[in-house]
């Protein structure tokens, strides 16, 4: 209990109080940290110490702060007050390149890769294999990334641009490129928030080692059974302010999430909906290279989870019915008449939308205010007459903020000003406004913490209830489980199992989403439907 | 590509954001460093300088002469603006004045009136616009190449169709379009056309959904098309208004001239970029306002007045357009810098550590 509390002002050597831990002293000692955003206090007076051979998990709402302090221990920004003390010793971070050479390693909230250089170009592009002569050696580059790879087990071609790779694929060469260097400090935001259970599974065994290694490691995450799993301590970021610090194992996940939004919360309330007409139907669908043969139906008032480890073709499948890449086989009808959606607009027409999972690159137009971006695909139907009335729209937007408790300064703040969970619930925003007939959902919470989940399970609920056919694509497994009427797993490109809401369990869809057969009380492939 | 990528670099942020009382002062000083404040300081002071220079220069017959030479560019930029605001260029619009006015000559030539005529010629504009148009978005070719391609090819046409004639006997009623005043007025027909166009391009640029798409188009395509935005079709859509307009600007051309000839408007795309780009337009895209296009073709065409009564030749006056050119892609970016350390100074706040500028990220 007494462990380091974030609150104890370090003395001025740096050290902590309590004499045992003044032997391994803390390698990271944060005192009275302070950032503000124009209006937004970001950071208030934060202290934070960061002890080798521990992770340190790091939770709170969006907007709480979490990046903004990344993002300092980064190099990125500069704290407007307050010290940084590494091994004792006072430290101005003011690069990034400064935060390398002191050993500190992080993998940022949003995946930012070159597109045109090759996937072990991204990954050492900071500290590059030298050959003979000081020159890089490519070959080098390319075993030790093929290597890194091969230890998340994950099957990337390193020498492939970084261009159209999945927002997984994106996060996971974040993090070889953050596990090349030899890291003293493993700085991690999100990095689980696209992933799903298997691919976590290996982040986490990595991460345990690098801790036994004596690395220090501060660990983001919105999903908390993460952090009792891998976090030896964890301290709480609310408003900008840290409320508490404490040892894992004296805290309950309710006593995390009362410290979070202050009060307590109940997850998943997902109404049975009544179970209408069939809205969407795919038959032998197919994209060459992605995905074949799949057949599916949504109905009214049903809510279809997607589920499969990273690659499985979830994605690609709803690029396809979103009309943003054309099928190569197979047929899609929406009501029973047969659609193929040549573009984006086609399919929003005919009422279908779909929330795409990368929210910088498809999602938002970030040097667009939040209400320029909630209305930017009904504006025609908003406005018949052409001319926009900012009045109507920031009512609109200010709607959605409100319901979805988006933390901002105002509808007119631009979105690349907001915190990253934030900007997700924008991005749902402007696809609930669009009211469709059916809506393909990809990693809608991703990054949303879990006061506003709990809002949005509600919302994608309600939404069902009111008539809708869902399609929910989530990484996150307990979201699918909760919110799904029937799961359909996917396995290569191949459905390999549909179960049905009452015999869903985290093993029955693990264990065909890594397309091995299906255990007893699992419906066989191919499903007829329903 | 922008340094966005570089490890350890921060998603796309807002360095300064909203404004407070804090920082009242430093804001207020960067709001002045708008660039639109900056070119109406420009203008006044150019005017100052031309009155100084001779009694001429506020006369009305000066007036008449310094809008109509700049008339035809003027209204060339408009929509020039529209397509460099998606990230595209459209360097044929010289070449699609001069065929405009060298087929509108073959069809006077061969006795069809101009009222038949002038139509036509506006639907070669469109066509040609569209040529480029489906060129750029069907085929994803990039509009500089594309647009330089028909740059000789529409140039190439007019002579084909005219040969080294010059049709010059035009009714007087359509040479009045290029030296005349609206009657009853001394507002030349050049400067009329312009104003009309200007508010058009005004309202729907900054007042209309039509124009949310064209900066969503240009600041994020992706997310533009994911929006139900047809990215394609903007495009299109705007190279056809910049063939249309420049044909028009072709038909008046001609009609100032009174000759309608192969070579008319050769070398004007060059002054309808810096017109563009001195209006604060972001030649990469995303950023530009009418308004401040408005303004530097004011700025512009007072300029080359101001140089001509003061007696320096037609060659210099091409350098200080070159000048220009360089010198209004250059000052943007200062001012944008100089308001960054203004606002940064008011919050007394170091520099920014690390690459922050929004640029490309991994897309598919
Ligand atoms: N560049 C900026 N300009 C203005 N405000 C900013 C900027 N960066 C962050 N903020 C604000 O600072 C606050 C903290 O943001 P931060 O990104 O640290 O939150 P977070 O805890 O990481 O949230 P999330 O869980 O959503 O990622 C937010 O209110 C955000 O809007
Ligand atoms: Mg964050």
């Amino acid at each position: 209990m007494t462990h380091g509390l974030a609150g104890d002002p370090p003395d001025p050597a740096g050290r902590a109080p309590g004499a045992s831990v003044v032997a391994s002293g803390a390698t990271i000692a944060l005192t009275g940290i302070s950032k503000r955003f124009g209006a937004t206090q970001a950071l208030d007076d934060i202290s934070l110490e960061l002890r080798p051979g521990e992770v340190h998990g790091l939770v709170g709402e969006n907007g709480a702060g979490k990046s903004t302090l990344v993002k300092i221990l980064a190099g990125v920004y500069r704290p407007d007050s307050g010290s940084i003390l590494v091994d004792g010793a006072p430290r101005e971070i003011s690069d990034p390149g400064t935060a390398r050479s002191l050993g500190i390693s992080v993998v940022h909230q949003e995946p930012r890769l070159f597109p045109d250089l090759s996937v072990a170009e991204n990954v050492y592009l900071a500290d590059p294999p030298s050959g003979r002569l000081g020159s890089v050696s490519w070959r080098e580059m390319r075993r030790l990334s093929a290597a890194l790879f091969d230890e998340l087990d994950v099957r990337i071609d390193v020498t492939a641009p970084a261009r159209g790779l999945s927002m997984a694929d994106q996060q996971l060469v974040e993090i070889a490129k953050a596990l090349s260097i030899d890291a003293r400090v493993l700085v991690l935001d999100e990095p689980t928030a696209s992933l799903s259970a298997h691919e976590v599974d290996r982040l986490f065994s990595i991460v345990e080692r690098t801790r036994d290694r004596g690395v220090v490691v501060l660990f983001v995450s919105h999903r908390l059974d993460e952090i009792f799993r891998i976090c030896d301590v964890a301290t709480v970021f609310r408003d900008g302010r840290s409320i508490v610090t404490e040892r894992i194992s004296e805290l309950t996940t309710a006593d995390l999430v009362r410290h979070m939004v202050g009060r307590s919360v109940s997850l998943f309330p997902k109404a049975d909906a009544h179970i209408g007409e069939t809205l969407l139907e795919a038959r032998g669908l197919a994209r060459a290279g992605e995905f074949r043969d799949i057949s599916f139906e949504v109905h009214a008032g049903e809510i279809v989870g997607l589920a499969g480890l990273v690659g499985a073709g979830r994605t690609e499948i709803a690029r396809v019915l979103f009309g943003i890449t054309q099928r190569t086989a197979g047929e899609v009808l929406l009501k029973g008449e047969p659609v193929r959606f040549a573009s984006p607009s086609e399919a929003l027409r005919a009422g279908v939308a779909y929330v795409p999972e990368d929210r910088h690159q498809d999602g938002l137009v970030l040097d667009f205010s939040i209400a320029d971006n909630v209305t930017l695909p009904i504006l025609p139907r908003l406005f018949p007459r052409l001319f926009v009335r900012r009045s109507t729209e920031r009512a609109l937007a200010q709607r959605y903020v409100d319901q979805l408790r988006v933390r901002t300064t105002g509808v007119d703040q631009l979105a690349s000003a907001l915190s990253g969970g934030n900007q997700q619930k924008v991005v749902l925003a402007k696809w609930l406004a669009t009211e469709p007939l059916v809506l393909l959902l990809d990693e809608p919470t991703r990054g949303v913490d879990i006061g506003a989940k709990v809002e949005v399970h509600r919302i994608i609920s309600d939404l069902a209830s009111s008539g809708l056919g869902i399609v929910l694509i989530s990484s996150d497994l307990p979201e699918a489980l909760a919110m799904s009427d029937r799961i359909i797993v996917l396995h290569e490109g191949r459905i390999t199992a549909e179960i049905p809401r009452d015999r869903a369990t985290e093993e029955a869809v693990m264990f065909a989403a890594t397309g091995q057969n299906p255990e007893d009380g699992v419906a066989e492939v191919p499903p007829d439907g329903r | 590509m922008s340094a966005q990528g570089l490890p350890g670099a921060a998603p796309t942020i807002d360095q300064d954001g909203p404004a407070t009382s804090r920082i009242g002062v430093g804001r207020r000083l960067a709001g002045l460093m708008r660039w639109e404040v900056l070119l109406l300081g420009i203008l006044v002071a150019l005017i100052l300088v031309g009155t100084s220079l001779s009694k001429v220069f506020l006369s009305g017959a000066n007036f008449a002469n310094l809008t109509s030479a700049i008339g035809e560019v003027a209204i060339m930029a408009l929509p020039m603006t529209l397509i460099i605001i998606t990230g595209e260029i459209d360097l044929s619009v010289e070449s699609m004045a001069g065929l405009a006015g060298a087929v509108l000559g073959w069809l006077w030539a061969a006795g069809v009136p101009l009222q038949i005529g002038i139509p036509m010629v506006l639907c070669v504009g469109i066509m040609g616009g569209l040529l480029n148009g489906l060129l750029v978005s069907r085929a994803a070719l990039p509009s500089l190449v594309v647009t330089l391609g028909t740059l000789a090819l529409f140039r190439g046409l007019a002579n084909v169709v005219l040969g080294p004639r010059a049709i010059s006997d035009f009714p007087s009623w359509f040479t009045g379009f290029g030296f005349g005043n609206v009657p009853g007025t001394s507002i030349p027909w050049t400067l009329a056309v312009f104003a009309v166009l200007a508010i058009v391009f005004v309202a729907v640029t900054h007042r209309t959904w039509l124009g949310r798409w064209v900066f969503a188009t240009g600041k994020n395509k992706d997310a533009s098309r994911y929006s139900g935005i047809r990215v394609d079709r903007v495009k299109l859509v705007l190279f056809a208004i910049s063939g249309l307009i420049a044909a028009l600007a072709g038909v008046l051309l001609a009609a100032r001239f009174s000759s309608a000839r192969a070579d008319n408007g050769t070398g004007l795309t060059l002054t309808v970029v810096t017109i563009v780009v001195l209006g604060g337009v972001d030649i990469n895209g995303g950023k530009g306002t009418i308004i401040g296009v408005i303004l530097a073709a004011a700025v512009l065409a007072v300029l080359q007045s101001a140089l001509r009564l003061s007696g320096i030749s037609s060659e210099y006056q091409g350098v200080a357009v070159g000048l220009l050119l360089i010198v209004s892609v250059i000052a943007p970016q200062i001012a944008r810098q100089t308001r960054t350390l203004l606002v940064r100074a008011a919050m007394g706040r170091h520099s920014p550590a690390g690459p922050n500028a929004p640029g490309e990220v991994v897309g598919r």
